[in-house]
């Protein structure tokens, strides 16, 4: 190894150590200012809640999907998917019809309200529905229910 | 939002690249933060509603009072119901809304600032009934599409504003001018700024009404967010569609206005009666115009109990579309008699009515107390679900609460 040789190793190490010096003063520039002001700090506040949110999204309770009160069902994710990014769930659950009207009113939706060609996803979605939300048969005036008896007060 | 996303990703990479290190939450700390963004405000306490309020749909909003919660002779915020057909606009900005007044009939389009109207033109203040077309939708057989309202879904607020029918003689139209449609600030729940939620409107004789108005308060303040603000038009009497909210232009149509929700079956009936689940042609079907004669009662609330041989004071509202009531009566028989209830006149054309009665019960047990208004063209209101339609609107049916006598 000639004198010239070892200047050159010695400067490459020379900015080697220069540029590791320089990451870590970054670095540790970076974690005092976290420190100082949490905020920076993504995870400091929302560990917790964020991780079980996320973990939770599509939980199934007592046969419910708890985000969109969706009955738990073959063809649910489709559904989900395809019906609850324009308007709410609540719009689903409310209304019960068969198969005839649910086609006709996703035919409405894709005229009126700009509802994306279904394809094969049609057909799972309609027998969802119509298995999980068919009409109900009732007269022209229902007796009254769920009242809630209290003592009438002077 | 997906600016501070980006961020915060940026700022995981770097600390990641910095450290050499994995970052313990990160991965889940990212995806979780999108979900987070998206969950849903309050509604009772974003739009100041009263808690009982039931929430029909919340894309786009939907809430309806129940029946004791309308008690007030005049309608507060908190108990109004909310029908919304697209998103309430996302930026209002009061201080420069304009209504330009434009169309085949007006002479010369014009627009004005919100002060302009203000400003120029006198104010009037009414009451005014204003009930949703589908208001009761949820008793019809077959079902029918939509929000299924029960009965919460009419208001009657005081309104104030200009009469629609000076601006329209400031503006001037032409002879031939039939029909105005409104046009709103509201946004398509596709989000496509192509598409209206909502244009509809009335016929120019309905437009020129003294009651018809430019609102720009509501109960003597600012109208709240959901119902209009800064500025509504108001048509008492009409199915609430007709008042539009947001309003930042009114066409003068030469034809009847053919905006978003005038067309097909919207805000239609069958102009003859059809038998229940029928196929109605769309050119069959005919626009609503006045609401029929119907009925609240607002106390009691339905489910109270008193004692045997305490008479029962019932108190609650009554409103006939254009019309007046003539008469309420009601009922503790199932329908087999009637009596009458004592009958207010209207604060002003267009206002329900208040009415009350104090009933004495003959023994213990389950009743129901029944209301029945009569218009003054000697319409009664159907103790069952009136005609079927397509889109289940107009249920006029009864009111009616459960009391027990112990």
């Amino acid at each position: 190894m000639n004198e010239s040789e070892f200047n050159k190793k010695i400067k490459k190490a020379q900015r080697t150590a220069y540029q590791a010096a320089f990451a870590t003063a970054i670095a540790t520039a970076l974690l005092l200012f976290s420190i100082y002001y949490p905020t920076f700090l993504v995870f400091k506040n929302n560990e917790t809640q964020l991780s079980t949110v996320t973990l939770d999204e599509d939980r199934i309770e007592n046969g419910i999907h708890v985000r969109t009160g969706l009955v738990d069902a073959e063809g649910l994710m489709t559904v989900v998917n395809n019906c609850t990014n324009c308007h709410s769930s609540k719009l689903v659950t409310q209304n019960r019809m068969n198969a005839e009207r649910w086609n006709e009113t996703i035919k409405w939706m894709q005229e009126k309200q700009n509802l994306w060609d279904l394809g094969e996803n049609q057909k799972i979605i309609v027998d969802y529905l119509v298995k999980n939300y068919p009409p109900k048969k009732v007269g022209r005036r229902m007796q009254l229910t769920d009242i809630e008896w209290y003592e009438l007060q002077d | 939002m997906e600016r501070r996303s980006f961020v915060k990703k940026a700022t995981l990479g770097v600390f990641a690249t910095l450290l050499g290190t994995d970052i313990v939450y990160g991965a889940k700390m990212l995806e979780g933060y999108k979900p987070l963004g998206l969950q849903e405000p309050d509604p009772f306490k974003l739009f100041k509603k009263n808690k009982e309020m039931v929430v029909l749909n919340d894309k786009p909003w939907n809430i309806e009072p129940k029946a004791h919660l309308l008690d007030d002779k005049v309608t507060p915020n908190a108990a109004m119901f909310i029908r919304n057909n697209g998103k309430i606009p996302y930026e209002i900005d009061a201080e420069k809304w304009t209504l330009t007044i434009d169309g085949e009939s007006v002479k010369k389009q014009k627009t004005y600032s919100l002060q302009d109207l203000k400003t120029n033109f006198k104010h009037y203040t009414y009451q005014l009934t204003i009930e949703c077309g589908g208001n009761g939708r949820s008793e019809f057989n077959p079902p029918a599409k939509g929000n299924q309202w029960t009965l919460g879904a009419v208001h009657c607020a005081s309104w104030t504003g200009v009469r629609l029918k000076d601006i329209l003689a400031d503006v001037g139209i032409k002879d031939d001018a039939v029909y105005i449609g409104y046009h709103a600030a509201d946004v398509h729940l596709s989000g496509d700024p192509s598409k209206e939620p909502i244009s509809r409107g009335c016929p120019i004789s309905k437009a020129i009404q003294e009651e018809t108005l430019l609102a720009f308060k509501m109960n003597g303040e600012d109208i709240p967010v959901a119902h209009g603000y800064p500025l509504r038009l108001v048509a008492g009497g009409w199915p609430a569609s007709v008042s539009g909210k947001w309003v930042n232009r009114i066409s003068i149509r030469n034809k009847v206005h053919d905006g978003a929700k005038m067309t097909g079956t919207a805000y239609r009936v069958p102009c003859k009666p059809v038998s229940p689940g029928e196929k109605v042609k769309d050119e069959d079907m005919c626009i609503i115009e006045s609401m029929p004669v119907k009925s609240l009662i607002t106390y009691p609330k339905s489910g109270a109990i008193i004692k045997k041989g305490k008479s029962l004071d019932i108190r609650g509202h009554a409103w006939a579309g254009e019309l007046e009531v003539s008469a309420v009566e009601y009922s503790i028989d199932f329908g087999a008699t009637w009596q009458k209830c004592s009958l207010d006149k209207p604060a002003n054309r267009l206002a329900w009515q208040h009415f009350s009665a104090s009933i004495e019960f003959p023994k213990s047990g389950y009743y129901e107390v029944w209301a029945k208004a009569i218009d003054s063209n000697g319409n009664a209101q159907p103790m069952v679900v009136p005609g079927w339609n397509p889109k289940g609107y107009l249920n006029n049916a009864c009111h009616r609460i459960a009391v027990k006598v112990s």
